[in-house]
């Protein structure tokens, strides 16, 4: 947990307004969770389209650190609005979105790029840079925060042992399966060790055995202390994870829920051993 | 650190992407060739304009009588009037000696020297001829001339005029030539680079999601413009040297428009096209950008 508070606090320091976080609420006990310790706060957001379509409506929820979260919905509930506005690649009509306390609305544009390396994001169609190598996409998130040359050597071969992808190295994207593809996207995107992972559709273009393999990564990334939120619409996935869940439906809120019980401190082998049993229905749920 | 990097960036996508690289390397080169061309061939017609203005002048021609005494008078008369830069004395001998040496049969058949003694009176500047001229032969005075040992002043208003007129529009043209060309040159190059940049635009998307800002992303772009833009005017300018030692130099002796003196140097024309490759298509990749940055 140290290390998530320590991140944190970087990225408190590098948006440059230490002002609007008051230093007592890191000496607070970590295992209270106030609505202050959010990762992710939205506090009635809505997002309204040039087109008039209405992406968002009034949403408001908060994401603790370290919680693994699920946001489900139909096409065009507004599950990828959510995604896009966390980066900042949309702004909202109304309401605040606070993430590790910081008001990205007051982020002005020179600093987006700066807010970003404290994000990682995955997209369902990967986003790989595909002239360069495995290792050299990976490399670029350093090289991006200026990274040095000793730094990235270090670093980058340790994710890709992390992910599975050390006989992969010189390959470049187009010559790897969508499940490995989607790897790197997973090791770009963590190689900084954010505080916070987003993941639009992860497994939306890949098939069940190769999701479970994703899902499993991304839950050994959260047992890091990583928040992590998944935007998904494969229910029976959603289901088996029994973690919290996040229903939206024309862009608002409709469910907000943990789906069964579960362990926080279940291993990786259990919970893919889990994942693939046949019987998909969470004992907790009638 | 960070400069070799943006180099290797530069170099890594110009290897990846060599068909666009191409493109534009080949839109620099022809440009480039062409105002290489061009520029020499303006500065000649201009220099060939001035020399020719230049040659602009008032012939006073002295009575035949005139003694040294007369010509000493008349040229300080002629040096005090309005818009004259100098005057030049051609004394009948030396006049019949130049000639008789391009002419040397008709003035055998002569005899005797029928030159008067000369001066050439020399505007300050070309359009002012029309000006002297008229200085020199006021109308009330004796014989319409200003001194009375002087015969006649060359009357070539209406040739003057015409030279005037030609050179000026030779000159004019020239520059608003050169003017549409250098804008269509770089218009040229940044459209180019535009295009091989919107066959990339995804990557700078991508860049821009993992938190690269936008300079670390525009530096590789501007340097790949920069290697790309030099590299073409090079080319460019090897032909060019290739064209100038086998055609130019061997027909230089032959006609005098190429071996006039004032068009610019070899070396300087290398530097401005150099220069201008690599700078337009370095803006051109960095401007072009901006679009595709905002994400």
């Amino acid at each position: 947990m140290a290390s998530i508070e320590s991140t944190s606090r970087t990225l408190r320091r590098r948006q440059g307004a230490a002002a609007a976080v008051p230093a007592a609420r890191e000496a607070r006990p970590v295992a209270a969770p106030a609505p202050g310790r959010s990762v992710i706060e939205f506090r009635g957001v809505s997002k309204r389209y040039s087109g008039g379509d209405v992406g968002l409506d009034d949403v408001t929820f908060a994401i603790e650190r370290g919680e693994f979260v699920f946001l489900v919905g139909a096409t065009g509930s507004g599950k990828s609005t959510v995604m896009r506005l966390l980066i900042k690649e949309l702004e909202p009509t109304a309401g605040t979105i606070r993430v590790a306390g910081h008001d990205l609305g007051e982020i002005k544009r020179k600093r987006i790029a700066y807010y970003r390396r404290n994000v990682g994001v995955v997209f369902q169609d990967f986003k790989l840079l595909p002239s360069r190598t495995v290792y050299d996409n990976v490399a670029y998130a350093l090289q991006v925060t200026g990274g040095t040359r000793r730094e990235i050597r270090d670093k980058v071969p340790d994710i890709l042992r992390l992910t599975g992808l050390s006989t992969k190295l010189h390959n470049y994207p187009d010559q790897l399966s969508g499940g490995e593809q989607q790897r790197v996207s997973i090791a770009r995107a963590f190689v900084n060790h954010p505080p916070l992972l987003l993941a639009d559709e992860p497994t939306g273009n890949l098939d069940p055995e190769t999701s479970v393999d994703i899902m499993r990564l991304l839950y050994r990334i959260n047992r890091t202390g990583t928040t992590v939120l998944i935007a998904s619409h494969d229910q029976t996935m959603v289901d088996k994870m029994r973690r919290r869940v996040l229903e939206l439906a024309h862009g608002r809120i409709v469910r907000d829920e943990a789906t069964g019980l579960y362990t926080r401190d279940e291993t990786t082998r259990e919970f893919a051993r889990r994942m693939r049993a046949p019987s998909a229905r969470p004992p907790g749920l009638g | 650190m960070r400069l070799g990097f943006f180099l290797k960036e530069a170099i890594r996508s110009m290897r990846r992407s060599a068909a666009p690289s191409f493109a534009a390397l080949a839109t620099v080169l022809v440009t480039m060739l062409v105002l290489g061309v061009f520029i020499p061939i303006v500065q000649a017609t201009n220099g060939a304009a001035n020399s020719v203005a230049g040659r602009v002048m008032v012939d006073v021609y002295m009575k035949t009588g005139a003694t040294a005494a007369d010509d000493a008078r008349v040229r300080g008369e002629l040096l005090r009037v309005p818009h004259v830069k100098g005057v030049e004395f051609v004394p009948k001998q030396q006049a019949y000696q130049a000639q008789a040496s391009q002419y040397p049969q008709a003035y055998a058949l002569l005899g005797s020297n029928p030159l008067p003694d000369t001066f050439h009176v020399i505007p300050d500047k070309p359009s002012n001829v029309l000006l002297v001229h008229s200085a020199l032969t006021p109308p009330g005075a004796s014989g319409g001339v200003l001194d009375p040992s002087i015969q006649s002043v060359s009357n070539k208003q209406s040739d003057t005029k015409k030279i005037l007129e030609v050179t000026n529009l030779v000159t004019i043209t020239a520059a608003v030539l050169t003017v549409l060309l250098v804008l269509a040159s770089m218009l040229l190059i940044a459209n180019t680079i535009r295009l091989s940049l919107y066959a990339r635009r995804r990557e700078v998307e991508v860049m821009k999601l993992v938190g690269a800002t936008d300079w670390f992303i525009r530096w590789p772009f501007v340097i790949e413009g920069m290697i790309v833009g030099s590299v073409g005017a090079l080319l460019a300018i090897c032909v060019l040297g290739a064209t100038k030692i086998a055609l130019l130099d061997p027909l230089a002796s032959n006609w005098t428009l190429i071996a006039a003196p004032r068009t610019i140097g070899f070396v300087v024309l290398v530097i401005v096209l150099l220069g201008s490759g690599a700078l337009v298509s370095a803006v051109g990749s960095g401007l072009s950008l901006r679009r595709f940055l905002k994400v």
